[in-house]
Formats: C-alpha cells, sequence, structure tokens
C-alpha cells in the first residue's frame, strides 16, 4: 500500500484515525464511568465496585455486555421513528467533538495526533458540543411522557443559558492566543498555562462546563428525585447506552478541552522538552500524550469530587447563577483580556 | 419560631468559604475507613436475641417438646404455621403428627417463640433462607427438628433453653 497517495493522505490516513480514536475514546468513557463510581465511593466512605476483575476493572466491559443484550422497549405512547434516532443525535456531537482536539505534539508531518488541523478547530467544537441538545429535547419529546419532556426542556434552557457564559470565557482564551486552532493555543501556553492568567474564565469554563454536561450539582435534566430518570426515562438496553455513552462522552471532551484551554495542553511549564528532545520526535509524542492524559484524567478527578459534594442546585438558582452570576463575570473578564492584550500590543 | 441568622461577610456570601470547606470533607472521606462491609466474605457479628429462622427443639427424652397446642399457629400473623394433631402414648399426649412453617410467608416476629407454653419453638440466628422455588420454602416437621438439634449456633451464642425441662 502506497502510503504516500493523495488518497492515502486525504482519505485513507483520516478514517485510519477517526476509527483508533473512536476505539480509544469509547474506551476512555467506559472507564470514566469506572472511576466516576470508583471515586464516588471513595468520598462518600464506600468501595466502589470491587467484585468484577481486579478493582472492578471489568466492571464497564460486563455492564456494556448487559446493556446490550437488554430489550429495547418503545413505548406505546413514543413516537417511534424519533426516538429510536434521538439517541444518535445525542451520541455523534459527543464523538464529533473529539476530531479538533490535539492529544500531543506531531510526531512528524503525516503523523500528527489530531483528525482536523481546523483553523476554526475551538468555533466547530462549540458548534458542534451545541447539536447535543437536539439528541436530548427529541428523545424527551419523542418518549410520549411527561417526565422525559420535562428533563429535556430543563435541559435546553440549561444548555442555551450556560453556552452563552462558556462561550465567553472561551473568548478571552482566543484573545489571549491569538487564534483560533487548537495547536497554536496549546504553543501559547509553552511558559504559563492560561490556566494562571486567565482564573476568571477558568472558573466560569469549570462551572459552565459542568451545567453544560447535565452533571452535579447541576443534573436538573436527569434529577432522580424530581423526574424519575430525566429525558432517558423510557430508554432502555444499547439506545440508554447511547444516551448514557455521550454523557461521558462529553465529560471527557470537556476535560480534554479544558486541558488544551487552561491547562497548558501537552506542554509542562518551564520544561520544554519538545527541544530537549527534539531528535526524537516519537518519544516526544508519547511524553506529550502522557501529559495530556495526566492533566486531563487530574480534571476529570476534579470534576467527580465536585459531583461527589454538592447537591443539585433548584430551578430558578440554577438559571440565576448562569444570566446574573457567570455572564456578567466573563463579560468583565473578556472585557479585561482584551484591554491587556491591547495595551500589550502598543 | 425566631431563628437568627448569621451575618455573612461580602466573602461569605460569595459561597466560596462553604464550597471549599464542603470539597475538603469530601476529600476527607477517602482516607476514612471504609464502611462497607464485604458480605459473603465478610459477616457481621449477630446481636443477642437476633430472629432468624424458627425451629422446633427436641427434649432429652428425644421427642420433640411440642403439645401441639396451636397457639403458635393462632398468634401467627401472617399464618405461616400449620399443625395436625396426633396422639401420643408418652406422658405429653399430644403431639404434632404434621408441623409446617412456610418460610415464603414468616415474617421472624418472634410471636410463636414468646406464646410457646413448653418453649418448643424458638427463633435461632439462620439467616440466609433465600431459594429459587416457594415450595422447596416450606419446611416440614422433620426439617424443623432437626435445624433445631443442630447447633451450630453462630460462635458467641448461649443456649436458647436449659435441656431436659
Amino acid at each position: 500500500m502506497n502510503w504516500n497517495s493523495p488518497f492515502m493522505l486525504t482519505v485513507g490516513l483520516p478514517l485510519l484515525k477517526i476509527v483508533i480514536l473512536l476505539g480509544v475514546v469509547a474506551f476512555c468513557v467506559a472507564y470514566t464511568v469506572w472511576l466516576e463510581r470508583r471515586l464516588l465511593g471513595f468520598f462518600q466512605s464506600r468501595v466502589g465496585p470491587n467484585r468484577v476483575g481486579p478493582a472492578g476493572l471489568i466492571q464497564p466491559i460486563a455492564d456494556g455486555l448487559k446493556l446490550i443484550l437488554k430489550e429495547d422497549i418503545i413505548p406505546t405512547n413514543a413516537r417511534p421513528f424519533l426516538f429510536r434516532i434521538a439517541p444518535i443525535f445525542a451520541v455523534v456531537p459527543a464523538f464529533a467533538g473529539f476530531a479538533i482536539v490535539a492529544f500531543a505534539p506531531p510526531a512528524g508531518p503525516r503523523a500528527s495526533f489530531l483528525i482536523s488541523d481546523a483553523n476554526i478547530g475551538i468555533l466547530y467544537l462549540l458548534a458542534i458540543t451545541s447539536l447535543g441538545v437536539f439528541g436530548i429535547v427529541l428523545g424527551g419529546w419523542a418518549s410520549g411522557s411527561k417526565y422525559p419532556l420535562f428533563g429535556s426542556l430543563r435541559s435546553a434552557s440549561q444548555m442555551l443559558s450556560y453556552e452563552v457564559p462558556l462561550t465567553f470565557s472561551v473568548l478571552s482564551v482566543i484573545l489571549m492566543a491569538g487564534s483560533f486552532r487548537l495547536d497554536d493555543i496549546i504553543q501559547a501556553q509553552g511558559k504559563l498555562p492560561f490556566l494562571v492568567p486567565l482564573i476568571l474564565a477558568f472558573g466560569v469554563y469549570v462551572i459552565s462546563a459542568v451545567a453544560e454536561t447535565n452533571r452535579a450539582p447541576f443534573d436538573l435534566p436527569e434529577a432522580e428525585s424530581e423526574l424519575v430518570g430525566g429525558f432517558h426515562t423510557e430508554y432502555s438496553g444499547m439506545r440508554f447506552a447511547f444516551y448514557f455513552l455521550a454523557e461521558y462522552a462529553n465529560v471527557v471532551l470537556v476535560c480534554c478541552v479544558a486541558t488544551s484551554l487552561f491547562l497548558g495542553g501537552y506542554k509542562i511549564p518551564f520544561l520544554p522538552y519538545e527541544t530537549l528532545l527534539a531528535g526524537n520526535p516519537w518519544l516526544v509524542s508519547l511524553i506529550g500524550l502522557a501529559v495530556f492524559a495526566v492533566k486531563a484524567v487530574a480534571f476529570l478527578y476534579f470534576y467527580i469530587w465536585i459531583r461527589a459534594t454538592f447537591p443539585r442546585y433548584r430551578y430558578d438558582q440554577l438559571l440565576k447563577i448562569g444570566w446574573k452570576v457567570l455572564l456578567p463575570i466573563s463579560l468583565l473578564n473578556l472585557l479585561l483580556v482584551a484591554g491587556i492584550k491591547l495595551a500589550m500590543l502598543r | 419560631m425566631k431563628v437568627t441568622r448569621p451575618e455573612l461577610s461580602w466573602w461569605e456570601r460569595t459561597y466560596f468559604p462553604a464550597i471549599l470547606k464542603g470539597m475538603k470533607l469530601t476529600f476527607s472521606h477517602i482516607f476514612r475507613k471504609r464502611v462497607t462491609l464485604q458480605y459473603p466474605e465478610e459477616r457481621w457479628t449477630l446481636p443477642p436475641g437476633y430472629r432468624g429462622q424458627p425451629v422446633l427443639l427436641t427434649g432429652l427424652d428425644g421427642h420433640e417438646k411440642c403439645t401441639s397446642c396451636k397457639l403458635c399457629q393462632f398468634i401467627c400473623p401472617p399464618e405461616a404455621i400449620r399443625i395436625v394433631a396426633g396422639e401420643t402414648e408418652l406422658a405429653k399426649e399430644k403431639f404434632p403428627a404434621e408441623f409446617d412453617i412456610d418460610m415464603g410467608l414468616c415474617i421472624f416476629c418472634g410471636y410463636c417463640q414468646e406464646v410457646c407454653p413448653v418453649e418448643a419453638i424458638w427463633l435461632k440466628d439462620a439467616y440466609e433462607l433465600a431459594d429459587y422455588d416457594r415450595t422447596n420454602l416450606i419446611f416440614d416437621k422433620e426439617k424443623l427438628l432437626a435445624l433445631g438439634r443442630k447447633p451450630p449456633y453462630l460462635p458467641g451464642r448461649e443456649k436458647p433453653l436449659e435441656e431436659g425441662r
């Protein structure tokens, strides 16, 4: 096979990367669930899943098998076509977002670790993750049941409200880096991760991201005590697994994006290992991948820690925080960053 | 009722102190002793007087103590006990020809033990009684007697009654 043919370069290689990435992401998602259950157990003085395999490590596989084998129930009141396709609407954007994440420095001109080196990467990311709400709204509405409908409506307004401060906090990062490309943003953090100068934006990003991914303390769309299971109440089997997968893929995506935007991606501050080991690009890539993974998992840990600590917000409180607190803070922050940037340019 | 609310400072009103305090608390739980009991391997020590499987007791003469007075059958709230009385040459003159307890119905209330005038029925501390078939849960006289004759009462348990009364 000729790897240098135009066909391979434009279609074959990206396809291969997509397949590998899908597998890796699905694996990471499964083990995110394991990590979450295990850590929640620790945070509550329990042990968490520890029966299936050593330390419960085979639990995600067992859960996946169980979900595949379960009956796929379509309620009589549901609109069957929409009910069937809604989970796909949820899962596709969650996975598509990974296309622009730069996991590691490229090992060569044709061995980059991102699928698409789009120079509007962040815009693509914001656009594609917003699409996820369609899956939730469609699923809730197509279920033909009141609790899923309530859950999906809540989800829609919540995600729309928090998209605004999230976008503004990301905008300040773009201002700092001067580029929409994720790799440029990571390169701009070589000396200092944006976490330090943009601590306000980081705070806004973390809170909005928790709300965007519908997780505790903002898990109102699936508030168990109020809405049974939320938008996926009527779902079972593989379709439920799709929603589950989408939710956790979004969590992993948020961790990856936060790592890239605020924690410096694969860069280590004050240690330019890329220039030190310039002769060995694959080693650089591997170290970069490891650094990225460590940062992302640390953020994930923080994410789960938040979930284990805080009780759920009331709905009006949620919207109040979004519009009256986070939005002004993020706007102020954007103004500040723009002013500083302008002063530096002069 | 009049509630006095503490005056919160500006910093406290941002909720950050409370948030940090909460996160510190949950974090400290990681290092605490786990409360989970790994059930099939680890067991809890049963408290004295634990009410588990009801059994029939045997006297020193080798016969069941029960005189078939049916008080337990009458008091049993879920009507789990069924007794068919029979005559015997023994001094007690009456004995249970059949004595069934439906363990699917039993609620472990211990009334049978309390009401029994001859202390012939007693609630042992066995609690793993599940079965896949309901018909297996109807314990007949032989089974109940065998369960009552057989310690092991779990370690640390005193014997239920003075034998041979």
